[in-house]
C-alpha cells in the first residue's frame, strides 16, 4: 500500500519509499512510504513501539535503512538521497531535528544556545577565528522571540524549565534555517498552557518550514493536526485529516482506544 | 581579543609571570645560600617538575572537563614526549667511563656497535624537540581516528584509553621487539633512559641548566593556559562544552563531533608530550613506569581535586596533591596511597567542584552561619517593642 500524497499541486519536499528497518530481526520500520510536501506541517503518532523514533532515525541518518529509498528534494530541483549521507551532514542539507528528551547545552546560555545553532560554517578553522556580525545577532534576537525567551538570553540554558528547554531546542532548529523540521513529542511533559503556547508555535512555522510532529498527547494533536498519519507496527495505519483519523476504527482499535482505556 | 574573564584573572596571571619567571629564578640565581631570599636548586628543580605536572593535569583538563572524556592515558602523552627527548639526551651522554662505548649502555650490552636507524635522528636536538610533540600526536591522532570513529564515548573510552597505556608500557619494557625474524632495540627496557650529562651543549646537572628549564616549564604552563583561555572564548570552545553536554544534540546541529574531538584529543596529547619532554631533564629519567594505568590516575585526581572544568583548577591539584604526596612519603611512607584514594572518594562526595569550586560551594554555609548573627539582634529588638 503505497500513499501518494493528494495535494498533487504543492511539490515533495521528502519521500520515503517503502524502507524497511530491522533489529536483531524485529521490524521496527516495515516498508514504510510516507511523503512530505513542500510547507506542510504532518503529525505523527502511533502506539509505543509503533516505529516513530527509528522512522526520525532514518531521515536523519542516524540508522541506515535495510531496504528502501530516503530521498530529500531540494529546492534546485536536486534530488538526495539521505542514506548516503553522513549525520553531521544531514542538518546542513537543511533537516533539523529536536529530540524527545529536551537536549540544550545547558552550561552554556541560551543566547550562545542559538549562536551554535545559526546555519553557517562548521569547520574547526572557522569556530576558532568566529566573529559574531549583526546579522547574526539581529537573527538570534529574531528567534528568541519567536520562541518568547528574550527575556532569558543570559540565562544558562540548564535553569530554564522543562517546557522553556523545549522551546529552547525549537529555537535551536530555527537558528539552523531548516527546511524539514522533525519534532520528537514536544509537548512531553508540559503544562497544559505550555502545550498550547506550543501547539501555536508550530502551527505560526507551518508554510516557512516543512514540519514532521510525533506526539502523544491527542489534545494537543487535535489543535495543531492538519494531516495526520497513524504509524502501527512499522507501516502507515490510516493517513487523512484529524477526524478521519480519529474515527477510524483500526486507528481506535490500535491505539486511541488504548488511550482512552488508559485515561 | 581579553582572554581573561576578570580583571582579578588579569592580575593574577601577571603575578604569576612576574613571580615564576622573574623573582624565583633570580632568588636562585643571586642570594647566597642560607639566605633567606636564597632558594636551593633542589627546590627550584622540583618545583620545576610540579610546573610539567601542572600542564600535563591542563591538557586533561581540556579533554574531561570541557570536552566530557575522561580520558585514562594522558600520562602516556606524557611518558612518550619524555622518551622522544630522553633519546636525545640519552645519545650525548658522551663515552662511557666503564663500559667504553659511545651508544647508550644498554645497546652495548646487546651487542650493538652502531646505532640503529630509527634512533640515529634523535641525536638533532631540534628533531628530538619536535618529535617530542609529534610522536605523542601522532599516537593520539591515529588512535582517536580510530576512536571516535566508531562512536566510542563515556566509559568505554576510558577502558580503552586505560588499555592503550597499559599495552604500551608493556611495550616500552621490553628490551627488544622480534619482527619478522628481525631484533630490533626499542628504549632501554625496565631502566628506561637516565643518567643524561648534558642538554644543547651544556651540562644538565648545572644550576644554570636547572634554572633556565624551570623558566621553559614555566613559559610552557602560561602559554597553554593563554591558549585554552583563547579557545574557551572562541565558538570551538563553545562547541567543545556543547560536546560535553549533548554530544548528539551538536552533531545534529550539524558539527562533526569527530573531527573537534580528534583534534581536541591530538592538541592535548601534544601538549602532555610537551610537558613530558621538559619533565625528564628535569628529573634525570625516564622508564616505563611512567605508562602504567596509575600514573594516569594520578592526573585525574589531581584535576578532580584541584576543579574540573576551570582554567586555574588543574595547576592548583597537580601543585597541592604533589606537595601531599612529598610529605606523606616522608612522613608516612606507605600509608600515601590510602591517603590518595581516600582524597578522591572525599573529592567526588563532596567536593565536586574542587579546590576552586570550595568557596563558592561554602558560601551558602557562611552566610546562614552570618545571617544567623544578623537576624538575631533585630529579633531581640522586634521583640521588645512588641
Amino acid at each position: 500500500m503505497v500513499h501518494i500524497p493528494q495535494e498533487k499541486h504543492t511539490s515533495l519536499i521528502l519521500s520515503v519509499d517503502g524502507v524497511t528497518k530491522s533489529f536483531d530481526g524485529f521490524k521496527a520500520v516495515n516498508d514504510l512510504s510516507f511523503y512530505l510536501s513542500e510547507g506542510e506541517l504532518r503529525t505523527v503518532i502511533g502506539p509505543n513501539g509503533a516505529g516513530k523514533s527509528t522512522f526520525m532515525d532514518l531521515i536523519t541518518a542516524r540508522t541506515k535503512p535495510d531496504e528502501g529509498k530516503i530521498v530529500f528534494h531540494k529546492e534546485n530541483g536536486e534530488d538526495v538521497d539521505l542514506t548516503k549521507v553522513r549525520e553531521h551532514k544531514v542538518s546542513q542539507l537543511g533537516i533539523g531535528r529536536k529530540f524527545q528528551n529536551p537536549t540544550v547545552y545547558r552550561s552554556h546560555t541560551v543566547y550562545d544556545n542559538l549562536k551554535l545553532s545559526l546555519s553557517g560554517k562548521r569547520g574547526l578553522l572557522h569556530s576558532l577565528f568566529y566573529k559574531e556580525s549583526t546579522d547574526d545577532r539581529d537573527k538570534i534576537y529574531h528567534v528568541l522571540d519567536t520562541v518568547r525567551l528574550s527575556d532569558h538570553v543570559n540565562d544558562l540554558a540548564g535553569s530554564l524549565s522543562h517546557g522553556q528547554k523545549q522551546w529552547l531546542e525549537i529555537g535551536m532548529l530555527l537558528a539552523q534555517d531548516p527546511k524539514i523540521m522533525l519534532v520528537d513529542e514536544p509537548a512531553a511533559g508540559m503544562s497544559d498552557e505550555e502545550t498550547e503556547r506550543t501547539g501555536e508555535l508550530l502551527i505560526s512555522l507551518e508554510g516557512k518550514h516543512s514540519l514532521i510532529v510525533i506526539e502523544h498527547d491527542m489534545e494537543f494533536v487535535r489543535q495543531i493536526a492538519r494531516r495526520v498519519t497513524v504509524l502501527h507496527q512499522g507501516q502507515v495505519l490510516k493517513e487523512g485529516d484529524f477526524d478521519f483519523v480519529k474515527s477510524d476504527p483500526q486507528v481506535i482499535e490500535v491505539y486511541l482506544g488504548r488511550q482512552t482505556r488508559k485515561h | 581579543m581579553n582572554v581573561f574573564d576578570s580583571k582579578i584573572e588579569f592580575r593574577g596571571f601577571i603575578v604569576a609571570v612576574v613571580v615564576l619567571l622573574f623573582a624565583i629564578p633570580m632568588m636562585n640565581a643571586f642570594f647566597f645560600e642560607g639566605s633567606f631570599f636564597h632558594i636551593s636548586s633542589f627546590q627550584l628543580s622540583l618545583w620545576g617538575k610540579y610546573v610539567t605536572y601542572a600542564v600535563l593535569a591542563m591538557s586533561l583538563n581540556v579533554l574531561w572537563g570541557y570536552t566530557g572524556m575522561l580520558c585514562l592515558c594522558q600520562s602516556l602523552f606524557f611518558a612518550l614526549g619524555a622518551y622522544a627527548f630522553g633519546m636525545y639526551l640519552v645519545l650525548h651522554i658522551g663515552i662511557d667511563d666503564v663500559y667504553n662505548t659511545p651508544l647508550p649502555v644498554f645497546m652495548d650490552f646487546q651487542g650493538y656497535t652502531e646505532l640503529p636507524w630509527y634512533w640515529a635522528p634523535f641525536e638533532y636536538a631540534p628533531f628530538a624537540v619536535l618529535a617530542s610533540l609529534a610522536v605523542p600526536g601522532l599516537v593520539a591522532f591515529i588512535f582517536g581516528a580510530l576512536v571516535f570513529r566508531s562512536r566510542i564515548k563515556g566509559v568505554y573510552f576510558s577502558i580503552i584509553t586505560q588499555a592503550l597505556t597499559y599495552a604500551l608500557m608493556l611495550f616500552f619494557f621490553k628490551n627488544n621487539l622480534e619482527l619478522f625474524g628481525q631484533s630490533y632495540i626499542l628504549f632501554g627496557g625496565n631502566n628506561g633512559l637516565n643518567d643524561f650529562k648534558e642538554i644543547f651543549g651544556a651540562n644538565i646537572n648545572s644550576e644554570a641548566t636547572q634554572r633556565w628549564l624551570f623558566i621553559a616549564s614555566v613559559i610552557l604552563m602560561l602559554s597553554v593556559y593563554l591558549l585554552i583561555a583563547w579557545v574557551l572564548k572562541t565558538k570551538f570552545g563553545k562547541v567543545q562544552q556543547a560536546i560535553r553536554d549533548s554530544e548528539n544534540r551538536i552533531r545534529f546541529s550539524g558539527y562533526s563531533t569527530t573531527t573537534y574531538k580528534m583534534l581536541i584529543f591530538t592538541a592535548c596529547a601534544m601538549i602532555a608530550g610537551a610537558a613530558g619532554a621538559l619533565y625528564v631533564p628535569q628529573v634525570g629519567g625516564i622508564n616505563a613506569n611512567e605508562m602504567t594505568p596509575a600514573k594516569s590516575l594520578d592526573v585525574v585526581v589531581w584535576v578532580a581535586f584541584g576543579g574540573r572544568g576551570t582554567k586555574f583548577g588543574p595547576i592548583l591539584g597537580a601543585v597541592v596533591v604533589s606537595l601531599l604526596k612529598s610529605y606523606f612519603l616522608r612522613a608516612y611512607p606507605d600509608s600515601w596511597l590510602i591517603i590518595l584514594g581516600l582524597l578522591f572518594i572525599f573529592t567526588v562526595l563532596f567536593m565536586p567542584n574542587g579546590l576552586i569550586g570550595l568557596p563558592k560551594q561554602l558560601k551558602p554555609l557562611i552566610d546562614r552561619m552570618r545571617g544567623k548573627k544578623a537576624i538575631l539582634p533585630e529579633e531581640a529588638s522586634t521583640s521588645s517593642v512588641s
